[in-house]
């Protein structure tokens, strides 16, 4: 195969016949550069979706449900097996909101290769007093310093710091919506009683702010000691374990390993979060549709441009043959103005796509729910730019392929002939 | 005298739009250095002929030899090559390549056969355009030169690989009277000087008696060959 000269013939046909080469290439480009653009903003959006929701919930979630023992002591005792056994007003069982041997269970999770961390909470129902206003709410100790590591709390905590939380024994991190009901600010004292009445004052060290108006109406967050010591139990008092794996994917399964092995509830991300991937997969969908069906009317677009110019160059094909070109040095002529085309066009979508996705991700856009996002989400993998180009190549090949299948079997004599 | 072109018993139907004799067993050959011209009323099957002696009609029974070889069933890739190599063809229309300059239309076959390096079949161009008067013409685009000057630069195309044989179909059919005897005298130069072949098939008869020898074409069938000498 003579390269140079096939190209060459190529190169001449293309630049002669600027203003169809042109429409072609814009054709490729724009199906190119609105892939990019969709894909990249689409992905964007995802995963700050996705963020929103996956750093909020911990893959897999253990504590104890709150239910009636299955065997009540009615049916332990053997002469009423036979019997019809009615019960009224079974009571959940006592004492369960702690899950037994949380430590030990903790430092298990901690050395496993799958666990990225495991985190220990108390949840307590309070009350925030606020003269003579009770507002109920929960207060939830952590391990502050060991949440920011795993979750992106810190996003969350838009005034104050975790570190403050952590070396201040009596500090809490109030949630947003109560520290404007009770117009508080950092530095300021909050009282707050149990259940059982015990009243403790606590100082403010942070505003939090998740972005769900609920939780930030009603959630505050204390270490892990002052909650255990605000309901008077012991250090190893604690009511959930929040596991952050290396592989989410892993999540269904470990949950049912560990709801076996340490006899708690354990809920997976996939199971609290169904819908949510349903969702992304058809944003996805929709993403790749367009793209592939702005693709395929470019695909038309080089396939009618190039089948006029091999009936305009009849005459030259005829007479390359008759010169001593053979089919297949026709068909590469053809095929290369193709690829040609969709090179061109595809780096310049590829071009294209980028300038727009920049434009988008320098547009203000400011949410409640993700108090560090300034401007839209745009997600520049280099991944949708090898497959926009691929793309590009594989409609222009397949565009150019059938008219240059014609040009490689049109017979030299019949047009020399003129029949 | 070595034999450059050779047909055997060709025979060729035309099966549309119905089945029709168009050459009936035509044998003759060609020795080198010779001038022959082939002629015959429209329909008498001698364009068929030479398309198939140019080897881009392969739908015939026979064999034909170009220099010995038998080329009949050889692939279309290798008869392209051939033609590449051994054949310059000279049409009634110019057909060249408009959008190519003239240099670049004669060196299109070499840059094919590519056996030179680009200089060289630069210069061969421009030797071959100097021998026919028109290297000025050379940076020209083809499409603005005149009929005369085309079929000049058409023959220095067909030239430029030092084929074995060159066949031309009424090569002088669209030229007026003028670039007709132009184009002759070329023709008759390069049989004197560099000893080429040439066959050509005409209407013109002037063209034609000037020739070495006349080969007579009726009805698909070789009726008579007389020599001019």
């Amino acid at each position: 195969m003579n390269w140079p000269v096939i190209l060459n013939i190529a190169k001449t046909h293309l630049l002669t016949k600027m203003k169809s080469t042109a429409t072609a290439a814009l054709g490729v480009t724009f199906g190119i550069g609105a892939y990019i653009t969709m894909v990249s903003f689409m992905t964007g959006l995802n995963n700050m979706l996705d963020d929103l929701v996956l750093n909020q919930t911990p893959h897999i979630h253990l504590y104890n449900e709150i239910e009636p023992t299955i065997d009540q002591p009615v049916s332990l005792y053997e002469q009423f097996n036979n019997s019809v056994q009615m019960i009224s007003s079974i009571k959940p069982k006592n004492g369960q909101k702690k899950i037994h041997n949380a430590l030990p269970i903790l430092n298990l999770l901690k050395q496993m290769d799958e666990v990225k961390g495991a985190t220990a909470q108390v949840r307590a129902q309070i009350f925030y007093l606020s003269g003579s206003i009770e507002l109920s709410g929960n207060l939830i100790g952590v391990d502050i310093m060991e949440e920011t590591r795993l979750s992106n709390m810190r996003d969350y905590i838009i005034e104050g710091s975790p570190e403050a939380l952590n070396t201040m024994d009596n500090g809490i991190l109030l949630g947003s919506g109560l520290a404007s009901k009770m117009s508080l600010r950092i530095g300021d004292r909050v009282q707050i009683s149990t259940a059982q009445g015990a009243v403790f004052p606590l100082k403010i060290v942070g505003i939090y702010q998740s972005g769900v108006a609920d939780i930030d109406n009603s959630q505050s967050y204390c270490n892990l000691k002052t909650v255990q010591r605000i309901l008077g139990e012991a250090q190893n008092y604690i009511t959930d374990i929040n596991i952050k794996l290396n592989n989410i994917e892993n999540a269904p399964i470990l949950a049912k390993g560990f709801e076996k092995q340490f006899d708690v509830t354990a809920t997976d991300i996939n199971e609290a979060n169904a819908q949510f991937e349903t969702g992304t997969n058809i944003r996805n969908l929709i993403t790749y549709a367009v793209s592939i069906t702005l693709l395929i009317v470019a695909g038309f677009g080089i396939y009618n441009i190039l089948n006029m110019l091999i009936y305009e160059k009849m005459k030259d094909i005829a007479i390359l043959k008759a010169t001593g070109f053979s089919g297949k040095d026709v068909q590469y002529i053809f095929m290369s103005q193709a690829m040609i085309i969709g090179i061109v066009g595809g780096v310049l979508g590829l071009v294209l796509g980028f300038i727009l996705s920049v434009l988008i991700d320098g547009v203000p856009f400011k949410t409640e729910a993700l108090p560090t996002m300034t401007t839209y989400p745009v997600d520049f993998s280099v991944m949708y730019y090898v497959i926009g180009i691929v793309f590009a190549l594989i409609s222009t090949f397949i565009a150019g392929w059938l008219p240059s299948i014609k040009a490689k079997h049109i017979d030299p004599v019949k047009i020399i002939r003129g029949t | 005298m070595d034999i450059v072109l050779e047909a055997k018993d060709i025979n060729k139907h035309f099966h549309k739009p119905k089945d029709f004799h168009v050459l009936k067993d035509i044998s003759f050959k060609i020795f080198n250095g010779e001038f022959a011209s082939i002629m015959g009323k429209s329909g008498s099957g001698k364009s068929t002929l030479l398309y198939i002696l140019s080897t881009m009609d392969t739908e015939y029974t026979g064999e034909l030899f170009l220099n010995n070889k038998l080329v009949t069933g050889l692939s279309a890739t290798e008869l392209s090559l051939i033609r590449n190599e051994n054949i310059g063809f000279v049409f009634q229309f110019h057909y060249l390549l408009s959008e190519f300059s003239v240099v670049e239309n004669v060196m299109l076959p070499a840059k094919k056969l590519a056996r030179k390096s680009h200089q060289e079949i630069e210069h061969d161009a421009m030797q071959k355009l100097k021998m026919l008067g028109i290297e000025s013409l050379a940076l020209q685009k083809a499409s603005r030169i005149s009929g005369g000057e085309k079929q000049r630069v058409a023959i220095a195309r067909a030239l430029i690989n030092n084929p074995s044989i060159l066949m031309g179909d009424e090569p002088t059919g669209n030229l007026d009277s003028y670039n007709s005897d132009n184009v002759f005298n070329i023709f008759k130069q390069l049989k004197e000087e560099e000893g080429l072949s040439l066959l050509v098939v005409t209407h013109d008869e002037d063209f034609a008696k000037r020739t070495d020898y006349i080969i007579q074409m009726e009805d698909g069938r070789i009726v008579g060959k007389s020599s001019n000498l």
